[in-house]
């Protein structure tokens, strides 16, 4: 049985549809990528699964359950994490606090503060300071402990490799193994496709709010990505217009 | 010279009272970025409360306070999830307009209970009792008291705030709502925990104000402006600011009335408006 479906699932900013009948599906300890363009509205199906968006109930059914229309709090307290875009640590709060947050959605498991220092040893010795006052790729992994914290089932990760270096991203997607040793499930929606397809079980790619390819992410080609990606074949025009 | 050490002392005594005054007020605009204007009133509905407790039930003012404290705290939480949650926003213009609705029918509706006559609680035999400090310099027992009490709330309140896992969702919540919700927070339960905390204070500021002084269903609006003056003047960055934002106006306020009685009060205004003007983000500003 999936972990999380998605049926239909459509999205709307005012009257503007960002989502047009996503079908989505992910099963336990599977990771999942999220790819497309700007604008193709991965970060809006994030938000709309862990209920940012409001979504109507039978959109979203996460462990067998709808959820749609829930409160993201609700939502989080059922076991989905999110790694938000832009990593939105909390300014006034040390690295440990911000971490500790993580512990509201008061479900326990294998992800205590030691795990997380375990998992990112450079976050240990800044414990005390302000989380903001971190390089980006450390603000990033208190972003990721602080949803390991949660000890989520589902965890959403919302362009972690976004500003920053590439070999910080690698340093950060190094962890990944380990984090789904347990048998947690990821979505990542990530703008590096070949980092995307690296790391992830299967891949779904999104354009202008529609699914265009979905399937095991080692069964495609660039052609087909770059087709599903830009809704053209690349191949026929030479370099990418993007 | 001991004129002197009694007018800063009495201006201290003063604070005090001003201190826990401002710190409702500094704590709900802290977590939730709401101005509660009707804040002055809830002290005098509080005070009315209290002295209806004390002449209907005939107990002492701290039995009073055991009945109080309950009610204010749950009447704060059931305020804040009934009505002030659904103002919050972008827009600060509806909770100032709710809240200033609330001022108009809390002081209308005590005036229709009570008359506009000045009420106070008997506070006997602490109202007269002293302490003597140095030759011609003694201290009331009641304003150490209330002084004594306004200490203990700025450090619990800032213990609560450093150290505990609700001071963390306070601040959490007040950084970034959208992000505490997605870690598991409910923010309606979040601010209705800190209106019911702000409600506390109320219930205190409001018996000892009626201990100290007097209270009439017209004085909001007055004890509004000190708790405004002593929240500025300290600035947000933490409780003790608003404590020390509270004492320099009370000792201002002192240090006016002993140069003319009617200086006092425009003494305080002046401190309050040079502070606003030299330093906006108050003495005290937010450090983290």
């Amino acid at each position: 049985m999936s972990l999380l479906r998605t049926r239909g699932l459509e999205a709307f900013y005012g009257d503007f549809q960002a989502l047009f009948g996503v079908d989505l599906e992910i099963a336990e300890g599977e990771v999942l990528a999220v790819i497309g363009a700007n604008g193709a509205g991965k970060s809006t199906l994030l938000r709309t699964i862990c209920g940012v968006l409001k979504a109507p109930r039978d959109a979203v059914h996460f462990d067998g359950e709808p959820i749609g229309g829930l409160r993201p709090g609700e939502i989080a307290r059922r076991g989905i994490a999110m790694v938000p875009e832009g990593r939105r640590l909390f300014p006034s709060l040390s690295v440990e606090e911000n971490l500790r947050i993580g512990e509201q959605s008061r479900r326990r498991g294998a992800w205590t503060l030691e795990a997380v220092y375990a998992l990112f040893p450079m976050l240990r010795d800044k414990r005390g300071a302000p989380a903001t006052s971190l390089s980006g790729g450390q603000q990033q992994m208190v972003a990721i402990g602080r949803a390991l914290v949660a000890n989520p089932r589902l965890l959403l990760c919302d362009e972690m490799s976004l500003g920053l270096a590439p070999i910080v991203v690698k340093e950060i997607y190094a962890a990944l193994p380990a984090v789904v040793a347990g048998g947690l499930s990821v979505i990542l929606v990530e703008q590096d496709i070949s980092l995307a397809c690296g790391v992830s079980d299967r891949l779904y790619c999104l354009q202008e709010g529609r699914v265009t390819l979905s399937g095991p992410s080692a069964s495609f080609g660039r052609e087909d990505i770059s087709r599903a990606y830009f809704g053209a074949d690349l191949g026929d025009y030479g370099a990418p217009r993007a | 010279m001991t004129g002197w050490i009694d007018t800063l002392l009495q201006g201290l005594l003063l604070g005090g009272l001003y201190a826990l005054f401002a710190m409702g007020q500094s704590l709900i605009f802290g977590v939730m970025r709401l101005t509660n204007v009707a804040h002055g009133d809830f002290i005098v509905l509080a005070g009315f409360v209290a002295f209806a407790l004390v002449g209907a039930l005939g107990i002492g003012p701290l039995a009073a306070f055991a009945f109080l404290l309950p009610l204010a705290m749950l009447s704060g939480y059931l305020l804040q999830r009934a009505v002030l949650n659904d103002t919050l926003g972008k827009d600060p213009l509806p909770s100032l307009v709710v809240t200033f609705g609330l001022s108009i029918v809390i002081q209308n509706a005590l005036q229709e209970i009570f008359s506009a006559d000045p009420r106070s609680i008997s506070a006997e035999p602490l109202a007269t009792a002293s302490v003597q400090i140095m030759e011609g310099l003694s201290a009331g027992v009641l304003p150490l008291a209330i002084f004594a009490i306004a200490l203990a709330a700025a450090a619990s309140l800032q213990w609560l705030f450093a150290r505990t896992a609700i001071g963390r969702a306070f601040r959490a919540t007040s950084d970034d709502a959208e992000t505490a919700e997605l870690m598991g927070l409910d923010s309606r339960a979040v601010y209705a925990l800190a209106t019911a905390l702000a409600f506390a204070l109320i219930a205190a500021a409001g018996l000892l104000q009626a201990m100290r002084t007097t209270i009439s269903p017209a004085d909001g609006p007055g004890l509004l402006l000190f708790a405004f003056e002593a929240v500025v003047i300290g600035g947000l960055g933490s409780f003790w600011g608003t404590f020390a934002g509270g004492l320099i106006l009370g000792v201002t306020q002192a240090i006016g009335f002993r140069f003319d009685p009617g200086w006092g009060i425009w003494l305080g205004h002046i401190v309050f408006l040079a502070v606003l003007l030299a330093r906006p983000q108050g003495l005290v500003p937010r450090t983290r």
